[in-house]
């Protein structure tokens, strides 16, 4: 009889543990609380938060979100309450939960913002990890700072010799080459990249002969941004050492492996939390079981194990 | 209430008339804790598309028996359609805040509700809860096929007024119009409250009248969400205090509260 094999599920992400590969994306969970009547939190291998700005932000122009084939276009603009009162009123329950909470942070006119956050969160212990969104497109830029090396680099060493928490810099689908940007982040320092944040989109309504969404365009999500997504991670492994945390329509436990056969070494759920808020905890099961099936015993087993078609 | 993701039977299923639809489920858990202008996110299907659930207000409850009525408009209310009794339903609810209401005792002032197209459904709930008598409900709909709930609100006991757009009956023209009449009619009893569902426009003419009146006036909005449960910010109203969450602090809202 063949024995059975107990799968670990845990991985390292830089210095921080997590007990299994699965998190929440930033901007699709809330700061978790909202969840809490729906699944048991503290079985996910760590929450990243909405993002948090210095300032409070009110959020862009409604509608906000709209349909579109398989996905959905969303650009709520980083509405938050700003660091001191995400400190005082959101961090106390995350806390409690007693899973890594990962912070994500967002400068709105000046690099030099992601300073003032990291100099806030730098002292709470229970603030496991910072990701730096620095690719959100709804902000009304040209540019974001993942779309330029040079930016990336410079914002990410910046936060490097600030902080000695583990520092995830979360990219943009919207560039040239993904690699690219991901080395840059690299060599500056980070302990891991997430990726992808959304991809730039637009729908229109033709009876109205107007954007759907208030701010015109706004960023896609959902399972028809995931093969851009999967791409995009297996681009970024080839040419990187630090962990992957991919994103991008993951609904279920087969498209969370495709991410990390890819090679991501964890996983983010976003737009599915809308559609079924304990997809996370579903992924967490069914990779277990995959394990089990397949006879893996860590996730090292399947990280980046991508084989040629045969 | 808190609300729940459930798994919910389909009891019955049927057509009212044209493309509105009248479902029920059993659900002990959704039948106690809903309350009037509650919703539910429904699930339509699990393959991606449409992606995501589809937002509609309770119609009534009856012991453990739920009742929505939706109307058929697009993919994701076109499958929901195909579902037979028997079926299970993925049901997350009941969400956001519903109306303001005290029971009314005899000789209480009179209230009006006002329903534009299938704004009629958590209107007959809230009276239903209300217990309300020689109260008024001005229905209003694009045409005489259209308007819904006619007989709900007579069996509990209220004056009906119908506005239609094409003038196939009732009143002919907008039921906004229909109520400024209505409390223009000096001999008439003065509502103590509106309580209104329907399309922007007609919210926004409603708060305007209740407003000129200084009549207190709940409305319940709609917009479109994600996810319905205060997660995504996306279905945010502009409100005299910022931006607020349909699906959380609302979808009913005082009428002074929100800006057009």
């Amino acid at each position: 009889m063949v024995k059975n094999i107990n799968p670990d599920l845990s991985v390292k992400i830089g210095k921080l543990c997590l007990r299994n590969p699965v998190m929440v994306a930033s901007g699709t969970f809330g700061y978790a609380e909202e969840f809490s009547g729906f699944m048991d939190l503290k079985k996910l291998g760590a929450v990243v938060t909405k993002t948090v700005t210095v300032n409070p932000r009110p959020g862009n122009i409604p509608p906000r979100t709209c349909e579109t084939p398989s996905g959905m276009l969303n650009s709520i603009g980083l509405e938050n309450p700003g660091i001191d009162k995400f400190i005082k009123e959101k961090l106390p329950f995350l806390k409690k939960l007693g899973i890594p909470v990962i912070v994500s942070i967002s400068a709105e006119t000046d690099p030099r913002e992601f300073q003032s956050l990291v100099e806030k969160l730098e002292s709470i212990d229970s603030v496991s990890a910072i990701e730096l969104n620095i690719s959100c497109p709804n902000m009304q830029k040209d540019k974001l700072i993942s779309q330029d090396a040079r930016e990336t680099y410079s914002v990410v060493k910046t936060v490097r010799g600030m902080t000695g928490k583990c520092l995830i810099a979360k990219l943009s689908p919207n560039v040239t080459s993904i690699s690219e940007i991901a080395l840059a982040a690299e060599e500056a320092g980070s302990d891991a990249v997430a990726m992808i944040n959304t991809l730039a989109g637009m729908s229109i309504d033709v009876k109205k002969r107007s954007p759907k969404i208030g701010s015109w365009a706004g960023g896609l999500s959902g399972p028809a941004i995931r093969p851009v997504a999967v791409r995009m991670v297996w681009e970024a492994y080839k040419k990187i050492n630090i962990p992957i945390i991919g994103m991008g329509g993951i609904m279920d436990t087969q498209s969370a492996l495709e991410f990390i056969i890819a090679g991501a070494s964890a996983v983010s759920v976003g737009t599915a939390n809308f559609v079924n808020p304990a997809t996370s905890l579903e992924i967490i099961s069914g990779l277990e079981r995959y394990m089990r099936d397949n006879r893996i015993s860590n996730l090292d087993g399947i990280i980046g194990k991508l084989q040629a078609c045969v | 209430m808190a609300a729940a993701q459930l798994k919910v039977k389909i009891i019955s299923h049927k057509k009212v008339n044209g493309a509105f639809r009248l479902l029920e489920f059993d659900s002990a858990l959704v039948a106690k804790n809903a309350s009037p202008g509650q919703f539910l996110e429904i699930k339509v299907c699990d393959n991606g598309f449409p992606l995501l659930r589809r937002p509609i207000s309770i119609h009534g409850v009856k012991g453990s028996k739920v009742k929505v009525i939706y109307e058929v408009v697009g993919e994701g209310t076109r499958i929901l359609s195909g579902r037979k009794p028997g079926d299970f339903l993925d049901v997350i609810g009941p969400l956001g805040n519903g109306f303001g209401y005290t029971v009314k005792r005899p000789g209480a002032s009179r209230d009006i509700l006002v329903a534009g197209g299938l704004g009629v459904a958590p209107l007959v709930f809230l009276a239903e809860k209300m217990k309300m008598n020689k109260n008024l409900v001005l229905i209003g709909a694009r045409n005489k096929g259209q308007i819904l709930c006619r007989s709900e609100f007579k069996d509990l006991g209220f004056k009906v007024f119908v506005a239609t757009d094409d003038g196939s009956a009732g009143f002919n023209g907008k039921v906004t119009e229909l109520l400024k009449e209505i409390l223009s009619d000096a001999s008439g009893e003065r509502p103590g409250n509106i309580y209104a569902c329907g399309p922007q426009p007609m919210l926004k003419a409603v708060a305007g009248i209740s407003g000129e009146e200084g009549i207190p006036c709940q409305l319940s909005l709609e917009r479109h969400m994600a996810c319905g449960f205060g997660a995504c910010l996306g279905c945010a109203v502009s409100t005299k205090s910022g931006y607020k969450r349909v699906c959380k602090e609302g979808p009913v809202f005082a009428a002074g509260e929100l800006t057009w």
